[in-house]
């Protein structure tokens, strides 16, 4: 069901998203234009967003537009044509997104709790951080692996299309003033010591330690454009999979169940769900509530 | 923004009110609204927009179970809540809507006749194939979610079939999403903040010039409440007339 995702350069008409073309006739001038940024930022850059949620990139591309100083996206495409380091810049703006350590405790108590127990019994677990941007959910894994003497038979992949945000993640260095409500999340999400125990706080902000990110590989991935890389245990993709249409929802879940063992897991931000899927059959349901699955 | 003094009529609720908010004119407060006519605006849209904020709940709880029961337009409602509250209203209301009430997930198809609430913690969307997209963008005034962001992503995909109702609150979320809609060709209305909780929020709005009646509770429960009539005998209800029984189920 999955659609193929045309990968030849061909004329926009042809390429672009179906939503968009019922629309054609009665398309803001503003949207051809998005669209005829994200084809030449494909075939300049080979960065695929021209599947990504319309509605969130038409916000986010408002902001960007009036940051760079253009008047227009076709003056902004200009710009990003001939100046990599511009693309670079707009690159923030397409991809980042900033969350937080342990958001949705639930999530992460399901996790350790239910989840946890069951990787276990594997000699080896195998995690994939999908889309980690600048790394807060992943070191939460980290952190709570370590927790559940999980670490030393685990390896985390965390990707991301961003090479800056992979860079802040494997930092692990937050400002201090996010650590009080990531601290309040960690003990709602279980946490069995102190969140400062595993952090090094210096002008004014938080390092967290390097032993956690031992088995953590750091990698250059587009769930747009790349393929399975390994075999997993467990795929967290929180609030990722929310910025793409359906075509690239489709096209990330389908990678998942690919990539998961029989009866792996996949964890999910609170408000997304495979209710919607082409691969909704390929899971049941582990943790309703806490949007985890369990490939069938 | 300077705000002038909106003068409280609390006995008489369709009295004319003088409303002047800085220097633009305030639409249509000085006779009382002409329900039967904003009524036929509800056979023109497929959504409706409903956002709020300080003062909501008890605004909501007044609109929504107004909603008849063959009400044929979405209706998407943000208020504004704390980030970690883990949203209770879709249970809150359903029990006294006659219409089905659900939180918003991502992809969600967004049926016609159908009240969905914007969950904490997201901004929600609607993208052109009018399904739901979320967001975990930063917060827009303060807020997450923000009425803006979803009045001006509605906007774009409903275009002039669409109306986008802004009640009580103490920002000014909203006012531009009101604008959005109206350059789209869509109607707004805001709630009259001389009986709003606060009325910052719709103040905002009316000083963008982006409202195009200003309507008491009363008026918008009033206006939902009516029956769908023939269409040309719609006018002949007098405005001051008790509205008719709500809709039977």
């Amino acid at each position: 069901m999955a659609k193929v995702h045309a990968q030849e350069i061909s004329p926009i008409a042809a390429d672009s998203p179906a939503q968009g073309k019922r629309l054609v006739s009665t398309m803001h001038d503003f949207d051809i234009e998005l669209q005829l940024l994200l084809q030449a930022i494909y075939q300049k850059y080979q960065h695929d967003f021209r599947d990504y949620s319309v509605a969130s990139l038409r916000r986010r591309m408002t902001q960007a537009r009036a940051d760079f100083g253009c008047k227009t996206l076709s003056e902004l495409q200009g710009i990003i044509l001939y100046d990599n380091a511009a693309f670079a810049r707009l690159l923030q703006y397409l991809t980042v997104q900033v969350s937080e350590m342990f958001r949705d405790p639930a999530y992460f108590k399901t996790l350790r709790e239910r989840v946890v127990p069951l990787l276990q019994t594997y000699p080896s677990v195998k995690i994939w951080v999908a889309g980690c941007s600048s790394g807060e959910e992943l070191w939460s894994l980290a952190i709570m692996l370590e927790e559940e003497g999980l670490a030393e038979r685990a390896v985390l992949y965390a990707t991301d299309v961003n090479p800056q945000a992979l860079r802040v993640a494997a930092a692990g260095v937050y400002p201090l003033e996010r650590l009080a409500s990531f601290s309040k999340n960690y003990i709602a999400a279980g946490g069995k010591r102190s969140l400062s125990d595993y952090y090094h706080a210096a002008y004014g902000a938080a390092t967290f330690s390097r032993h956690l990110k031992r088995h953590v590989v750091f990698a250059d991935h587009s769930l747009a454009t790349d393929s399975v890389f390994s075999e997993v245990h467990l795929v967290s993709c929180r609030n990722v999979l929310i910025y793409f249409n359906e075509t690239l929802q489709n096209r990330a879940t389908g990678l998942f169940t690919e990539a998961l063992v029989r009866k792996g897991f996949l964890g999910l931000g609170s408000k997304e769900s495979m209710r919607f899927s082409a691969n909704a059959q390929a899971y049941d349901e582990f943790a309703a509530a806490a949007r985890v699955y369990q490939k069938r | 923004m300077t705000h002038a003094p909106f003068p409280r009529a609390d006995a008489q609720p369709h009295i004319a009110q003088e409303a002047e908010a800085g220097t633009r004119p305030v639409p249509d407060r000085l006779n009382a609204p002409d329900l039967p006519s904003l009524h036929s605006v509800l056979g023109t849209i497929d959504a409706m927009l409903i956002g709020a904020s300080a003062g909501g709940v008890e605004a909501l709880g007044r609109i929504l179970p107004a909603l008849p029961a063959d009400f044929a337009p979405v209706v998407l409602v943000v208020l504004h809540l704390p980030a970690d509250a883990s949203s209770e209203l879709a249970a809150l209301f359903a029990p006294r809507c006659k219409l089905p009430v659900h939180e918003l997930s991502d992809r969600e198809p967004l049926l016609g006749g159908t009240v969905y609430f914007a969950p904490a913690g997201y901004h929600s969307l609607v993208n052109a194939d009018r399904r739901c997209a979320l967001s975990i963008d930063e917060a827009v005034h303060f807020s997450r979610p923000s009425i803006d962001v979803l009045f001006e992503s509605a906007a774009w995909t409903y275009g002039p079939r669409l109306l986008a109702v802004l009640l009580t609150g103490a920002s000014a979320d909203g006012a531009n999403g009101m604008s959005v809609v109206r350059a789209e060709g869509g109607h707004t209305w805001a709630q009259d903040p001389t009986e709003a909780r606060a009325s910052t929020m719709p103040l905002a709005a009316i000083a963008r010039g982006a409202v195009e009646h200003v309507l008491r509770i009363d008026d918008i429960v009033g206006v939902l409440s009516l029956r769908p009539v023939s269409a040309h005998t719609a006018s002949n209800t007098s405005s001051g007339s008790t509205p008719l029984s709500e809709a039977s189920s």
